[in-house]
């Protein structure tokens, strides 16, 4: 290990906190809110990779090997969901689409 | 030296990452990102864990992000984004919740600091594999079980209604 696992983990809270901010503050934003969730699935990821180096065990990074094909999946579905939802409105303002008849 | 590499490429992740979520417009955002995961590449392979690395690129940096350039440039929303970005409103909870959390992850390790253990843990292609197929791979299985569903799902919510 050639940094303490703490600050690993600080950088992995802060990358953390950045994307929650991101959600939040653009929460009137679809691609951004998708964005802010991305950048908080890599903070885990750090952690898994911290962790798996910490205790020198490979399931840290076959975890964020885990990660990783869940956000592919993710991504792709929801930015088939953000086509979709501009072809209806014509915008990705998320305070349009407050009705469920489509 | 690793010690200095990694807290120069620290820096780098936290600085684009602050700039791609404070960007007027999401194509600079998405750039940003993608060094952001340039430098969070790099501290992987820093820890020892450079199949990971590699992934980072070509999964994140590499199809995710130009996934996104895809979509944002075929919808063309950049007018409204840059008369619609996130006033001091609402940037002021976000920056709260931020504060506060980040607050208590601190005390939290300033009463309680794990000590690093010596040595250094280099994981290879084969040690990896070898887990990965040999213990998790139920896991791999569902993986792509749900890589299918994603796939069928995008799919079906992406065809065009014929008229």
């Amino acid at each position: 290990m050639i940094v303490p696992l703490t600050h690993v983990l600080i950088l992995a809270g802060i990358i953390f906190l950045m994307g929650l901010s991101c959600a939040i503050a653009w929460r009137s934003n679809l691609i951004m809110i998708l964005i802010g969730i991305e950048i908080m699935l890599n903070a885990a990821m750090l952690a898994f990779v911290g962790g798996g180096a910490y205790w020198k065990l490979v399931d840290g990074q076959v975890f964020s090997l885990v990660i990783m094909a869940l956000t592919s999946s993710e991504v792709s579905l929801a930015l088939s969901m953000v086509v979709y939802l501009h072809r209806r409105k014509r915008t990705v303002n998320s305070d349009e689409f407050s009705a469920m008849k489509g | 030296m690793e010690q200095i590499f990694f807290y120069i490429l620290a820096a780098v992740v936290v600085i684009a990452t602050l700039m791609a979520i404070t960007a007027r417009h999401t194509v600079h955002a998405i750039i940003y990102l993608a060094t952001s995961f340039f430098a969070l590449a790099a501290i992987f392979y820093l820890l020892g864990a450079p199949l990971v690395a590699v992934f980072e690129v070509i999964i994140y940096a590499g199809a995710i992000m130009v996934l996104f350039l895809f979509v944002i440039m075929m919808l063309d929303t950049g007018k409204w984004e840059k008369a619609h970005g996130p006033t001091f409103a609402q940037w002021w909870p976000a920056l709260l919740l931020g504060v506060i959390t980040f607050g208590a992850m601190f005390a939290l390790f300033t009463v309680k600091t794990p000590e690093s253990l010596a040595g250094w843990s280099y994981i290879d292609a084969r040690q990896f594999s070898l887990i990965l197929f040999k213990r998790y791979g139920v896991a791999v299985e569902v993986i792509s079980l749900q890589l299918l569903f994603a796939l069928v799902g995008a799919l079906y919510l992406g065809r065009r209604k014929k008229q």
